[in-house]
């Protein structure tokens, strides 16, 4: 069972206080968008052996979402950080680059 | 609206008591405002000092005056505490107070259970460690602390305000439950001893 | 015989006799005792059947490894069966009944299988239970559930709390014996906080039962000053009887207390489950004794070397008065010159060594023990109890050289660390070949949160077997966690030890080397599971080579005991006939928990009231007090009806209906969701959360609203009223409210930052309760309620009013068709105020109405139901909603998703109502036939029923159904499945049955 810390209330607390809220930094697509656009958005999803992010929310605790980079094999968590947010924030990534050499997720790596 | 017209309002379990290893009493109702908005802004400052008394609380603490709480809940978002005959006019303070739609003020006070965990303070720790996820050592958790978290299977927020006392808030509705369960753990025979 | 000798057993205490009782014998122990030593001493060496072949079993360990003791314990509401008799500790009136068999455990007829044992080979199930397929239900499923199993389910409610306990620490330390104690002082001495597990009764592990001695002094010695020092030190909690059942991610482990199983007045929690968050866990679990496959090695009397030792030294029980170890290695010579010491007789020592054993053996040959190097046991004499040994080479096929009378045989094919906790979390083991061992590879080990190590072991886990050795470890491994966690341990030097040193084991797990068919058939690899080694090699002559398909086949290793003592000799069989090396074929996976744990523990406080939170509103208790029959909503509890004496629910329904539609009936709305929205961008924001237009609602007015998520399909709705420019009070199902304030904090938080939006949810903060009924308002007024006309406060309006002098916000809105008021107010005045609304309506005969009323009054106006009409694939425009979808809005979540093309099909299966020709009630859930057949030969349909009731209105069954091109399709007369078979005859009709023009409810 996983800790995080969520980075609202600076609380490291165990999984049992928060909800999983799938992958981070989904961009929308409403009316006007593509076919194509619309089922990306709503239906494909990273499933990475690795480095991933996503997104949680501190159901029984502040009741703030944030995101998380997290190892989907190790589970090592690199950081928390805003939901407030469309991309990781660039010192985390410096530290999962300097950890995972090469990772790649979507865009970002 | 106003709290105080009309009859006397009662409690979940009217003041339902257990004695155990530590005794579980559900507390006399009290008055309670959620408020929103930017935590460090003047309005909120203004606001919540002004209807408490108290000092604005650091993240995760409670502040704590004579009979008036100020409780940090989140990034944008306090809860005063204070006794249920001031309510209507904490209320209106802060309307009166809150010029600026971006800050609400909210009455909670129905909303809400309250209970009073009294004993030995590691004993009373304990208890709360039973139900709860959170380390309840008096280094971890020191006065002035407050911790929104799950009590078993609901969410609860407690805080410590003296040695041997905790104060604990939970929704209205599971009231009967959450006296259930912390008599339950306080029961006379379940002594643990982790805090001895 | 096995005995009581006189004098020694450092566990018990002679003077405290303790009487219990055994399949109903009445027999008598020591304070002290386990329930195996205690059998034991009582000369009862039989103590259950072989799960498969009904074979009689006796003890064969001293601890939590133990297959075969395994007993049902206590009885009636503390029954519980499968407990292992050599963890039991002993109590007065405990009741102990062996499992198994029938009719009793000396003449048990399900040994038969034994002498069909050829016809029951590995992997028996699966090949015998293949078909014919009509064969499964009525033949095969009875005979395996017959066979399944060893103990019986208990039939009683447990009697017992149980509870859990969320501990943290810097340390956690499972196992308190030498190295754990060595490993947690080392700790404590720096401060660290130190939490340290011991699943027995006693400090110390097995050390002591092996002698040596440490800074001059008995290892017991030493051990006793470990713990005072320990227990001296206020940083460090110690917990006895509570095992380390798993290791988890992110230092999270679960630790097993049993309080009151070793007690006879059972008081307080039975166990607790600790919760434990610990920075670093150290695994100090010690090892565990291997047997040998021989054949017969599993007969009563064939005892792991070690285990004989522990009963001796343990508990003065002599398990046989002359026995035969046989070993590969130089610990089990420790037996022998034990029981020789005891004044017992050892008829040799049969040591598979060609070389033979080091100064161990020199001692027992000192003292006067026959020890024969190079041989091996052939095959066991005797039946439910061992008789003597015939001896043969190890290097042959099983020729007798000679048989030896003996009561018990000692066993030892070396030892295994147990490993199980540092593999639950993915600790890697390598293999130690000199050792013939599996050991954690520290290199390897699990990690946490921060990638960093987070498990590490000490003492006989690591592998360490001598004294010294573990004495070594368990100070390397305390500096290795005070290290990680960021303290440092000072040098000092280790105590001195004395101790005999041993020579390398010889990787001995079977014998004779070349042991014939015949004899491999009966040498037994996991006792509780029966499989011998005859059956490992079968699956891998059969193509399961991979252990994990080895271990499914032949079901070794998957007894409660998970294989501690077959896991390593298995393997070892089966690289043999693989012909590759044990570590190519590597572990199955270590699962937790360590040994089993109660299901109470698991459950802790959840039962009874504690089972789940029942969410009570404020009138509750005069529900409860005036008969309500409660219905679960969510977690809520809400009337469902208020029947009278002698009157059935469908009656008492009824009744609350027709009183609503004739005169006025009280609902307790009070578990309605109520979110207060409040911003400069509340409107813009609701705009967007709803299908329809809220931005545009006048202050002190109301608007129903739909709620779909980003699909389109329908998830909510309720009714909307605005407070004030910058304030809604937004109305959500019972069962919406958290899930709509979820969906509201996600998109405000995620997507929509930059709005200036709070959401608060009030739900609980007010008592709602509809007045309802063409006397609605006549009842308020008789209570002094002013301005509820028409004029000053019309439907779909809200005004703030005092009801009876009590503050109450009145909304005008209809859930039932008729003229309504739902009147909110603080919680703690709900019940006052439903007190003087049930007082004042009296003299209209008013009643109080439960949920199904509610149902079938909105359901007789075509009003929708989430939940019913909806199931999370339905959209607004599926069931005529199409008015409260707003064209204007540029955008709202779910308006993207309805645009799809499959929602623009034109045979979706919409809202209709439908009446049945000859006025009966359609059943739940019945779906709409249509012609033909699919390709599977069922008959298509062409529509389902959503909602169904009997109107007393219109006194005939109504329901409401979606029909593929449903509004079409007016007056048609489809056919509707029935569950007895055939179909009833419905007519498609509008959805609203009742007052179409809503004159009644806008009165």
């Amino acid at each position: 069972m996983l800790l995080l810390e969520c980075p609202n209330c600076g609380v490291i607390a165990e999984e049992t206080e928060f909800h999983g809220g799938g992958e981070a930094h989904l961009k929308r697509f409403g009316p006007g968008s593509s076919d194509q656009d619309f089922e990306g958005y709503l239906f494909q999803r990273e499933n990475p052996r690795g480095v991933h992010f996503e997104r949680w929310r501190h159901v029984t605790g502040c009741g703030k979402w944030f995101h998380a980079a997290r190892d989907t094999v190790t589970l090592e968590v690199f950081g928390t950080y805003s939901a407030q947010t469309v991309e990781p924030p660039e010192d985390l990534l410096e530290t999962i680059r300097a950890k995972r050499p090469g990772f790649k997720w979507r865009d970002i790596a | 609206m106003s709290d105080v017209t009309g009859p006397a309002p009662v409690s979940a379990l009217n003041g339902a008591v257990f004695d155990g290893y530590v005794r579980i009493a559900e507390a006399p109702m009290r008055g309670m405002i959620t408020l929103r908005g930017d935590l460090s802004s003047s309005m909120m400052r203004n606001g919540a000092t002004k209807v408490t008394g108290c000092d604005m609380p650091g993240q995760r603490q409670i502040s704590l005056g004579e009979d008036r709480v100020i409780a940090w809940m989140s990034p944008d978002e306090l809860l005063v505490g204070m006794p249920l005959s001031e309510t209507a006019e904490a209320l209106e303070t802060l309307a009166g107070t809150f010029t600026d739609p971006a800050f609400s003020a909210v009455d909670v006070t129905h909303a809400r259970a309250a209970f009073t965990l009294t004993g030995e303070d590691a004993l009373v720790r304990e208890v709360l460690a039973k139900l709860a996820p959170v380390d309840m050592s008096p280094e971890a958790f020191p006065e002035g602390s407050f911790r929104r978290t799950r009590l078993a299977q609901v969410p609860a927020a407690f805080w410590m305000p003296e040695p041997g006392r905790a104060e604990l808030v939970c929704f209205r509705s599971v009231a009967g439950y959450v006296f259930s369960i912390l008599s339950d753990a306080a029961r006379e025979d379940g002594i643990v001893g982790l805090y001895a | 015989m096995s005995s009581r000798l006189a004098g020694s057993g450092r566990r018990i205490d002679r003077s405290k006799k303790i009487e219990f009782s055994f399949n109903g014998r009445r027999m008598s122990g020591f304070e002290g005792d386990t329930l195996a030593s205690a059998l034991l001493a009582n000369d009862q060496m039989l103590m259950g059947r072989s799960f498969k072949y009904h074979r009689p079993r006796g003890v064969v360990a001293s601890g939590a490894e133990e297959p075969n003791a395994l007993m049902g314990l206590g009885k009636d509401a503390r029954f519980e069966p499968n407990q292992r008799a050599t963890t039991q500790e002993l109590f007065d009136g405990l009741e102990a009944e062996s499992q198994n068999h029938w009719p009793s455990l000396e003449f048990d007829v399900g040994a038969i299988n034994n002498s069909l044992s050829r016809f029951l080979p590995a992997g028996f199930y699966y090949k015998t239970f293949m078909g014919p397929r009509a064969f499964w239900k009525h033949v095969y499923e009875p005979i395996i559930r017959r066979s399944a199993g060893l103990g019986k389910a208990p039939k009683d409610r447990d009697a017992d709390p149980y509870e859990h306990l969320y501990a943290h620490a810097d340390l956690l330390v499972v196992g308190g014996g030498l190295a754990g104690l060595t490993a947690a002082l080392e700790a404590g001495r720096l401060g660290v906080q130190v939490l340290l597990l011991e699943q027995g009764a006693l400090w110390g592990g097995r050390a002591p039962v092996d002698g040596g001695e440490v800074a001059g002094q008995p290892v017991a010695a030493h051990i006793a000053d470990l713990v005072a020092e320990l227990e001296g030190l206020s940083n460090v909690t110690m917990r006895l009887r509570c095992m380390g059942a798993g290791v988890y991610d992110h230092g999270y482990v679960l630790g097993y207390e049993r309080l009151t199983d070793h007690l006879s007045e059972k008081t307080g929690p039975r166990h607790r489950l600790w919760r434990i968050r610990a920075r670093q866990v150290l695994v100090a679990t010690g090892a565990i004794e291997r047997p040998i496959s021989f054949a017969g090695n599993d007969i009563p009397g064939v005892m792991l070397a070690g285990a004989m030792r522990d009963y001796l030294s343990d508990y003065g029980v002599s398990v046989g008065d002359r026995i035969v170890v046989v070993t590969n290695n130089d610990d089990a010579y420790r037996t022998a010159i034990a029981q020789k010491e005891a004044g017992l007789s050892v008829a040799a020592v049969i040591d598979a060594r060609l070389a033979g054993g080091g100064a161990l053996a020199q001692l027992a040959r000192e003292a006067g023990i026959r020890v024969e190097t190079g041989r091996a046991i052939a095959h066991v004499n005797g039946k439910k109890r061992v008789t003597g040994v015939a001896i043969c080479s190890q290097a042959g096929s099983g020729a007798v050289l000679e048989e030896i009378a003996c009561d018990a045989v000692a066993m030892s094919g070396g030892w295994s660390p147990a490993v199980h906790l540092w593999s639950h979390c993915g600790g890697k083991l390598s293999w130690d070949s000199e050792r013939a061992m599996f050991r954690p590879d520290p290199d390897r080990a699990p990690t946490g949160a921060d990638g960093l190590p987070f498990v590490a072991t000490a003492g006989s886990a690591s592998g360490a077997l001598s004294l010294s050795e573990v004495l070594k470890d368990g100070r390397y491994a305390a500096r290795t966690v005070v290290d990680r966690l960021g303290l440092s341990m000072p040098e000092a030097t280790a105590p001195e030890v004395w101790e005999v040193e041993e020579i390398p084991m010889a990787p001995i797990w079977t014998m004779p080397e070349g042991a014939t068919y015949k004899l491999r058939s009966k040498s037994w690899l996991d006792f509780q599971n029966d499989v011998k080694v005859s059956d490992v090699q079968l699956a891998a002559a059969e193509g399961f080579e991979s252990v994990e398909h080895a271990k499914r086949y032949t079901t070794l290793g998957m007894a409660t005991d998970q294989g501690k003592l077959s896991n390593i000799n298995g393997l070892a069989v089966l690289s043999q006939e693989l012909n590759v090396t044990i570590p190519e074929v590597g572990t199955t996976t270590f699962r937790p928990p360590y040994t089993p744990i109660s299901m109470g523990s698991i459950a802790g406080e959840a039962r009874d009231e504690g089972f789940q939170p029942l969410r009570k509103t404020p009138m509750y208790d005069w529900h409860e007090a005036n008969g309500a029959f409660f219905e679960p909503v969510g977690h809520w509890r809400r009337p469902y009806c208020y029947p009278k004496a002698g009157e059935s629910h469908a009656d008492a329904v009824l009744r609350e209906i027709t009183a609503v539609r004739e005169r006025v009936g009280l609902l307790d709305a009070s578990t309605l969701g109520k979110l207060i929205v409040r911003g400069p961008d509340a409107g813009k924001f609701l705009d967007l959360i709803y299908t329809n237009m809220m931005s545009t609602l006048k202050p002190g007015r109301c608007r129903y609203g739909l709620v779909c998520d980003e699909n389109g399909f329908l998830m909510d709705d309720g009714v909307v009223a605005r407070l004030d420019e910058h304030s809604f009070l937004v109305h959500t199902t019972t069962g919406g409210a958290e899930h709509v304030h979820a969906h509201m904090e996600e998109w405000l938080q995620t997507e929509w930052w930059d709005l200036k939006v709070h959401v608060v949810n009030v739900t609980e903060q007010y008592a709602q309760i509809a007045v309802v009924g063409p006397q609605a308002r006549q009842l308020l007024e008789v209570l002094g309620t002013p301005g509820i006309s028409a004029e000053e406060l019309p439907f779909m309006a809200w005004a703030d009013r005092l009801v009876g002098g009590i503050p109450c916000r009145i909304y005008r809105i209809s859930f039932s068709g008729e003229l309504s008021y739902e009147l909110s107010v603080p919680a703690g005045q709900g019940l006052a105020l439903w007190t003087e609304l049930m007082a004042a309506g009296h003299g209209f005969d008013a009643v109080p109405y439960g949920t199904e009323a509610l149902h079938v009054l909105r359901a007789e106006k075509g009003f929708i139901m989430i939940g019913d009409e909806t199931d999370g694939t339905i959209i607004p425009q599926d069931l005529g909603l199409n008015w409260a979808i707003s064209k204007k809005k540029e955008d709202f979540i779910g308006k993207r998703g309805q645009m799809r093309s499959h929602f623009q099909d034109p045979d979706r299966w919409k809202l209709v109502g439908l009446e049945t020709v000859d006025g009966s009630v359609i059943e739940d859930g019945a779906y709409i036939l249509d012609d033909g057949q699919n390709d599977k030969g069922q008959r298509n349909m062409q529509g389902r029923i959503t909602s169904t009731y009997y109107s007393p209105t219109l006194k005939r069954g109504i329901a409401m159904a979606l029909l593929k091109k449903g509004p079409e399709r007016m007056d048609e007369v489809v056919q509707v499945t029935k569950l007895a078979g055939g179909s009833v005859s419905a007519k498609v009709v509008d959805p609203v049955f009742y007052d179409k023009a809503g004159e009644k409810q806008n009165v």
